[in-house]
């Protein structure tokens, strides 16, 4: 997937969790949790739902790295290179 | 095959835990004795009317859309939206003591108003108290055991209204006789005087219904009249269980929201625990009214109405078969629905002795039961209008209902006294969510096997150790 593809596939994930937060103005430089609700137990939710898709193991120490948008693209790019975006 | 997990009961937090496992792919069997869902807070017909079995009102109401609190947290952890709880909010509702009332609604400024109004000498100190209160953090996982009532009585002198305060919080989720866990105090404090009431026009049954659906669209597993006899340990690892047929399944973890003394009472004689855990003895009887018009048409437009006829309350198992000096008059159509409810009904709850019911005879307790339930009447028509002349049916049930269909000790409502808010026990691999984790109440149970799913069964670190 391309970086492009990754965001939207971060918002479509954000969106199910968060189906109240309006997403459309997202900044990708301010971490998540300064534009939204987001407890540890969405966090959690974030990572179980790129391993539920993409089988991505995010090892626990690394959760840091999907602070906000862009991190989150950074993070994913490598391990999500070869995989299908989705339609 | 084995299980990812099986869950021991389709109650409310058996079913919750079971749809997060579901959505992230676990193999999971929700196993349920009783032939329907629900337990504790289940539905039936009866001669051609439905009844519920534990709803007076939802705690935790939040307008939909909200974005914090538990109820939004618990939509969003099981992919629900807010149109499938449909919740309209209460009317109103009252504590009523000798010579004074306090009322709330589901903005807390009406009962800071209230305590103003009938206790001038203690708003100071009560709204001390609830600044007290907001910085306590009430959902850690670790907590020393406080009183409440000690803490109340840090910031509030008037004995009355640490008692008004009490009852209704201890009436709808305190497992401890006479004083609250201050933990506990807090998460009910807000669920019920913060946040307030409202309840789902079809009532619990629409709940229920809604997470049976969403737990089998994600392949989750439900099996009716399958108790759990026994389960099965490994080396002190629980490995699976027996049903009452003797069936045997295997699994890698199992939950359980039977409680904790029953679950312990499900491990093979030899295995079971040094430490024995008390079950709780706190139950109630319930008597539901079906009336021919609406409560507000006889002069009840209240939604909840905690009484208690004397100045202390005494919240623990009485020394008679019933305590009547205290009780809750529940009105299920006092709540703002965009249409009326198709039955008018009043339900009243009162403080039980679950020993009473449990020993006597077949024989004995159809009469017993009613005339119990003429007294527990008598006793709250002090603070509502008299209904009984629009009585068209009734059903009442007392411990012996209780336990007969959720298999809970002594008929206990709100489990034992001492929870184990971490949900291990002392076997690998079994853990317990509901009642006996300590979240209590239809959004307390949900959050609990939430919780204890992620916890313990979704953490991706803890699921290296069992794939
Ligand atoms: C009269 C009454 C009124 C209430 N009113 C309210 C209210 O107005 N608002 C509110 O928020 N809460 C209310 N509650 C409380 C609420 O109903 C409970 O807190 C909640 O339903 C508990 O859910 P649970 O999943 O923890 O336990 P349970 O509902 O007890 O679930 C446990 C399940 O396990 C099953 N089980 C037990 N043993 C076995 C076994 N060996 N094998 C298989 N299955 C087994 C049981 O049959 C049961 O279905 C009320 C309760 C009662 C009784």
């Amino acid at each position: 997937m391309t970086p492009e593809q990754i965001r939207t596939v971060i918002l479509d994930i954000l969106s199910r969790i968060a189906p109240d937060e309006d997403l459309s103005d997202l900044d990708d430089t301010v971490p998540f949790r300064e534009q939204m609700e987001l407890d540890s137990m969405d966090f959690l939710d974030i990572v179980m739902e790129l391993r539920k898709r993409y089988r991505v193991q995010i090892p626990e120490e690394e959760y840091q790295q999907l602070v906000t948008m862009q991190s989150t693209v950074e993070y994913l790019e490598p391990r999500l290179k070869d995989a299908e975006s989705p339609a | 095959m084995t299980y990812d997990t099986i869950v021991i009961g389709a109650g409310l937090s058996g079913l919750a835990a079971g749809i997060r496992l579901a959505y992230f792919e676990k193999s999971v069997c929700v196993l349920e004795r009783h032939t329907t869902i629900g337990g504790l807070n289940s539905f039936y017909r009866l001669r051609d009317r439905n009844y519920d079995v534990g709803l007076h009102a939802m705690t935790n109401f939040a307008i939909p859309g909200t974005k914090r609190g538990p109820l939004s947290k618990l939509l969003r952890q099981l992919r629900l939206r807010w149109d499938d709880f449909d919740l309209s909010p209460q009317n109103g509702s009252t504590i009523a003591f000798p010579g004074v009332t306090l009322q709330f609604t589901n903005d807390f400024a009406v009962l800071e108003s209230e305590i103003a109004r009938a206790f001038p000498s203690q708003i100071d100190g009560f709204r001390r108290f609830t600044a007290h209160l907001l910085a306590f953090d009430e959902l850690a996982l670790e907590q020393p055991e406080l009183s409440a009532r000690s803490i109340l009585a840090e910031y509030i002198t008037e004995p009355i209204l640490i008692e008004m305060l009490l009852c209704p919080l201890m009436f709808y989720g305190s497992a401890r006789p006479m004083d609250m866990d201050f933990g506990q105090f807090v998460i009910m404090f807000k669920s019920i005087f913060m946040e307030g009431f409202g309840r789902p026009h079809a009532g619990v049954r629409l709940i229920l219904k809604k997470l049976v659906r969403q737990f089998k669209l994600l392949g989750g597993e439900l099996r009716l009249r399958a108790g759990v006899r026994e389960i099965v340990l490994d080396g002190g690892r629980a490995v699976g269980v027996i049903l009452d047929d003797g069936t045997e399944l295997a699994a890698h973890n199992i939950l359980s929201s039977a409680g904790s003394a029953e679950t312990m009472r499900m491990l093979p004689q030899s295995d079971a625990p040094q430490t024995s855990i008390e079950p709780g003895d706190i139950s109630f009887m319930e008597t539901i009214s079906i009336l021919d018009r609406e409560p507000a048409e006889l002069g009840n437009d209240r939604t909840i109405i905690f009484y208690n006829d004397s100045p202390d309350f005494r919240y623990e198992r009485p020394s008679e078969p019933i305590d009547v000096r205290s009780g809750i008059i529940c009105c299920p159509n006092n709540f703002q629905y965009d249409k009326p409810l198709e039955d008018s009904s009043v339900r009243i709850t009162a403080l039980a002795d679950p020993h009473y019911w449990f020993d006597l005879s077949e024989e004995e307790y159809p009469a017993r039961k009613e005339s119990w339930r003429q007294k527990i009447i008598e006793s709250a028509l002090r603070f509502c209008p008299d209904f009984r002349s629009h009585v068209v049916d009734a059903d009442t049930f007392s411990p012996r209902t209780i336990k007969r269909y959720t298999g809970h000790l002594n008929g206990c409502v709100y489990g034992a006294p001492r929870k184990i808010l971490d949900g291990t026990t002392s076997v690998d691999k079994l853990f317990l969510c509901g009642t006996d984790q300590g979240f209590l109440g239809i959004v307390g149970s949900m959050l609990s096997g939430i919780s204890m799913a992620n916890l313990h069964l979704l953490k991706p670190d803890s699921e290296v150790a069992t794939s």
